[in-house]
């Protein structure tokens, strides 16, 4: 494809133009990746599920495409919502046929949310997360551990304290300001 | 056995051991102490019912290996009997008050995350990465649960009276956990499965700093109750599969 071409259909995909893309011209990838930009996460609106680290590989293999997804925890209620969200802009986009596919090797980390998506999180009341590498998974942390300053996304104070290890999705735990006395959401480092 | 046939009798294992954890901390949902344990003992649950899919996904596929079809995951859930499951017994026990939930989830957690870290290593692919996948989560289970062992064990004298008679009352189902692989078991040898008998001495060391730190006990290891594994299990499970089970048992296959 020539890069006026895959302009043309990266304007039609943007634009939903669905006959131009079905005219024979199939999207390109990076079309796609557009396309599945715009699906947000269902528990947290203001960023998406590519910004978020869950869709891994887009690539055509013959008349197909494939994209490659990753669960973010296994127990999330979003899953389900988030596989419809990818169909429906996939097939938005013009793709006529496509496999999903679930990869959970590599695991999920939270160290793969985009940079951007950190500030709109802590825009939304989330307090982003840390580096996963601090979640201690040896299980050998200090029997009482010295919690980790987690600034408030409200007024940026760090006396902030931890209410409970999991808030209001398992992925979030819940946090109190004692400077400005609001509760908020911390995205666990994972 | 031959080997698929000991795979999914152990991914078995791993996923009854995960439902029948998620479902008794599903029946704590709207009745926790303080709203945030509700919410937080229902995020474990769900994690624990997340995993338990991923491994009857797995199972699934290893009995069509073995027999043309495999059961899906609500075939293995809904559609067997008690002797059927191959839960640990400790999983099983009734929720009680909320410190003998805590002193069950404490005892598994730490075994849990052992086991997984243990599992993410292993050489059939499938279940290193849905092992590396749950362990993750199982780490923030185990220090939740450890955290409220040592606030309620060096908590009030009622608190930690309570604690006590909990982890007194669950220890004699620790030592199922550690039941050793048989001899010639083509898991282990294959290096597919872990040698529960490896995870006793960093669960015992773990367990006994938590304990010591919550200025409680740490009971004699006694008579250990065994038979989970095997299908052999306490008259608590049936009453929890009744429940759990009712549904697609009257109307099989409904969906809503």
């Amino acid at each position: 494809m020539t890069t006026a071409e895959q302009k043309a259909v990266a304007a039609a995909a943007e634009a939903g133009d669905l006959a131009a893309l079905r005219g024979g011209v199939r999207a390109t990838p990076e079309a796609i990746w557009q396309a599945l930009a715009r699906v947000p996460d269902p528990e947290i609106p203001v960023v998406s599920i590519v910004e978020l680290g869950i869709v891994r590989d887009v690539r055509w293999e013959g008349e197909r495409l494939r994209v490659v997804v990753t669960p973010t925890y296994s127990g999330c209620p979003a899953t389900d919502l988030i596989m419809d969200g990818i169909r429906e802009a996939l097939r938005g986009a013009g793709v006529p046929s496509f496999d999903v596919e679930v990869a959970l090797a590599p695991a999920w980390t939270t160290d793969w949310i985009a940079p951007e998506a950190r500030g709109r999180l802590r825009a939304f009341g989330i307090a982003p997360p840390g580096a996963a590498a601090r979640v201690d998974v040896a299980g050998i942390s200090p029997l009482r551990r010295a919690r980790e300053a987690v600034p408030c996304p409200r007024c940026g104070a760090t006396n902030t304290t931890l209410v409970a290890q999991f808030g209001s999705t398992a992925c979030k735990a819940l946090y109190r300001c004692e400077a400005c006395r609001e509760p908020f959401d911390y995205f666990k480092p994972h | 056995m031959p080997p698929d046939a000991s795979l999914l009798d152990y991914l078995l294992r791993l996923a009854d051991t995960d439902l029948v954890l998620a479902q008794r901390l599903g029946e704590w949902v709207g009745k926790g102490p303080v709203v945030e344990e509700d919410i937080a003992s229902t995020n474990v649950g769900l994690d624990l019912l997340g995993q338990a899919r991923m491994w009857y996904g797995y199972a699934g596929e290893v009995e069509a290996r073995i027999a043309g079809t495999g059961r899906d995951e609500d075939a293995f859930a809904f559609r067997r009997d008690a002797h059927e499951f191959r839960n640990l017994l400790l999983v099983e026990q009734p929720n009680g008050d909320y410190a003998d939930t805590l002193a069950r989830q404490f005892l598994f957690d730490q075994w849990h995350l052992l086991l997984l870290r243990a599992l993410s290593a292993s050489a059939d692919e499938r279940v290193a990465g849905i092992a590396a996948k749950a362990a993750k989560e199982a780490a923030y289970h185990a220090e939740r649960s450890a955290d409220w062992v040592i606030r309620l064990g060096d908590g009030t004298d009622v608190s930690h009276a309570r604690m006590q008679d909990a982890i007194d009352g669950l220890w004699m189902y620790t030592g199922e956990m550690f039941t050793a692989a048989p001899a010639g078991d083509p898991l282990a040898a294959a290096g597919i499965a872990v040698d529960p008998a490896m995870l006793k001495a960093p669960w015992d060391a773990r367990v006994s700093a938590v304990l010591a730190e919550a200025t409680l006990a740490r009971p004699a290891d006694g008579w250990m109750q065994k038979g989970g594994i095997a299908g052999v299990h306490t008259e608590h499970l049936g009453r929890l599969l009744a429940e759990m089970q009712f549904l697609q048992r009257a109307y099989p296959d409904a969906k809503w």
